[in-house]
């Protein structure tokens, strides 16, 4: 276990260094950086000013060193559009992004590991062909076309739930809806193999052979090693939904970290948007490595191959 | 069956009991397939819009007149309904169903384009990664590890500020950002092929590795690889969706679904349909090309349906 650790643990080190290399060389994209953070009609002097108040006219490599130190420090830089420190700007908005990715997945998940487990007790059945309907309904669904659909449902006709905002727990059903559903056919369909392959397998025969009650078996036996997967699966989509939260976060004009996003993509604040996607990176590499710990711990085969 | 038909009547014509071709098991399967005929329906529908877009439009795409603006679809019961404009006008006054048209060669023409490239650079590390094994699969597996922890549609958003964004920027950064389930699935498909008998005798007779690749293990797991590319191509319209309608992707006037809904928000509170349309437009598109993956995937591998 420890070996595995330790070797796990170096991998997602190497990632985060090779995200933050990434995510830094991200704004030389757009050619000379200075000349995009001086706006548009800059004079050649603006331009040299910014250069030399970033340090752009260093060589990159030293820039890059700066920069990673200071972001282990916890400096991600300072916003030259909102007048302040990077990293206070995102840990004040992050908490509200958590949030909202936490809803959704506890939205996806109570829709979709009962209609697994149904649909693997009883393949082909009518509750099986509904499951499998509304997973390829959900894949197909553009996710930002079913958050406007939700604002006219519940919005507009029916006037059950606010638009925008964040002022109530209610602000949050419809974002949560909207960003969850897209995960739910993934783990609906892990969960239903996962338990239709448990199911067939002989420790349950002879579960039942021994006279167990059918809830028994399949809640205590079959369904706690069908899981193990759904939980790395949903850490990882625990990740993509934070970063997929900036277009249903952008909608509803919920202030977290994807509007943030958005917004420092419009006025070309290159320091957060570096920030931003390093956090969100860093975030999802840490929450797969502690998946992965978590599935060893539960699954010894795991940890021995 | 034809156990069943040999022991009710002893004597029976030997035509009778013959297994049928594999052709025709094929057809069978295809056609009885109700996911894949829909699919496949649906598609070509589509695809048919796309290419006929100008022969069958009933206006231009670009043509603007504000005396005609928001006329709604002739479904409406409204006076200003019209068969000159079936699906209405939208805000400018330009003729809906033929910007639906055209949108479809956008969707149509980022989906395929991005997936290639994406299925390029995908299928080539997975292939290798596969192949190979050892170190180049660590090497190809941190480089797979490294991109799934990047937020796809904040790099694509992000990136395509910078570089500004055009038809052609949006097809290349999506396809170089969603290659990874390319790479996963193909690196699984090629260690399961890369032992079987048939690559260890290409091996032994001397085949150089260019041809093992090709000619033994490309075309063995060409199934899974028709699979994937049906999902990102589905994938990639999504994104280029999002991309538009947040008003980084495809730029105005070009038509394209996604952009479409973004300038019909300001109005969905007084005319649902404007959102409604382009919409269902792209959910159908979407939805026919995951149909027909999964239609491929259960045709060309009955035994893996589950």
């Amino acid at each position: 276990m420890l070996i595995y650790a330790v070797k796990r643990f170096g991998i997602a080190i190497l990632v985060a260094l090779t995200v933050s290399v990434l995510s830094f060389s991200m704004i030389y994209l757009s050619g000379d950086p200075a000349i995009a953070l001086a706006g548009e009609g800059a004079s050649q002097e603006d331009i040299e000013n910014v250069r030399r108040v970033y340090g752009f006219d260093r060589p990159i490599i030293f820039q890059y060193v700066d920069w990673l130190l200071n972001a282990l420090s916890g400096n991600l830089g300072h916003s030259n559009y909102l007048k302040s420190d990077v990293a206070s700007v995102i840990f004040e908005r992050l908490p509200t992004t958590m949030i909202l990715g936490a809803c959704a997945l506890g939205f996806a998940l109570i829709l979709s590991i009962p209609l697994g487990v149904l649909a693997a007790i009883r393949p082909n059945s009518l509750i099986d062909r509904i499951a499998l309907t509304i997973a390829v309904i959900g894949q197909a669904m553009p996710s930002f076309w079913f958050a406007l659909t939700l604002i006219l449902w519940f919005s507009i006709t029916w006037r059950l739930l606010p638009i925008t905002g964040t002022g109530s727990w209610l602000n949050f059903i419809m974002p949560s809806i909207a960003l969850g559903y897209y995960v739910t056919p993934a783990v609906m369909r892990l969960t239903r193999a996962g338990m239709m392959e448990v199911l067939s397998s002989d420790y349950i025969r002879t579960a039942r052979a021994k006279g167990l009650r059918p809830a028994t078996v399949l809640f205590k036996h079959a369904l706690r090693n069908a899981i193990i997967p759904v939980v790395s699966l949903a850490a990882v989509q625990f990740g993509f939904m934070l970063g997929g939260s900036i277009v249903i976060e952008t909608i509803f004009a919920i202030n977290g970290l994807g509007f943030l996003a958005w917004e420092s993509i419009q006025r070309a604040d290159l320091p957060m948007m570096q920030a931003i996607v390093l956090v969100l990176s860093v975030f999802y590499i840490v929450l797969t490595f502690l998946a992965d710990m978590l599935n060893a711990f539960l699954d010894p085969r795991i940890r021995v191959s | 069956m034809s156990d069943a038909v040999s022991t009710e009547r002893p004597i029976v014509v030997t035509a009778q009991i013959l297994e049928p071709s594999p052709g025709a098991l094929m057809r069978r399967r295809i056609f009885g397939h109700t996911g894949f005929m829909i699919g496949i329906v649906v598609l070509a529908t589509i695809f048919f819009m796309a290419i006929f877009a100008p022969l069958i439009s009933p206006g231009d795409p670009y043509d603007q007149v504000l005396s005609r603006k928001l006329i709604p679809p002739i479904w409406h019961d409204s006076a200003k309904a019209t068969w000159e404009h079936p699906l209405g006008t939208d805000l400018l006054g330009r003729d809906y169903l033929t910007r639906l048209f055209y949108g479809a060669r956008i969707s149509l023409l980022i989906g395929f384009a991005a997936m290639l490239i994406s299925g390029v650079i995908g299928t080539t590390l997975g292939v290798i990664a596969g192949y190979f094994g050892g170190r180049v699969d660590m090497v190809v597996n941190f480089i797979i590890t490294t991109r799934l922890s990047m937020p796809v549609v904040l790099v694509a958003l992000a990136v395509v500020s910078l570089v500004g964004s055009s038809l052609a920027m949006v097809i290349w950064v999506l396809g170089l950002l969603i290659w990874d389930r390319f790479a996963v699935v193909m690196r699984s498909a090629t260690m399961q092929v890369r032992n079987l008998d048939f690559v260890t005798s290409a091996q032994a007779v001397g085949c150089s590795t260019p041809r093992i690749l090709f000619a033994e293990i490309m075309p063995n797991i060409a199934n899974s690889l028709i699979v994937i590319a049906t999902i990102e191509m589905a994938h990639a319209i999504l994104l280029e969706a999002a991309l538009s309608f947040l008003g980084l992707g495809v730029q105005p006037p070009e038509p394209s679904w996604g952009l479409m809904i973004a300038e019909a928000k300001g109005m969905m509170f007084f005319d649902a349909w404007l959102i409604a349309i382009p919409g269902a437009a792209l959910f159908a598109l979407v939805l026919a090309i995951n149909l027909l993956g999964d239609g491929i995937r259960d045709v060309t591998a009955p035994e893996n349906r589950n």
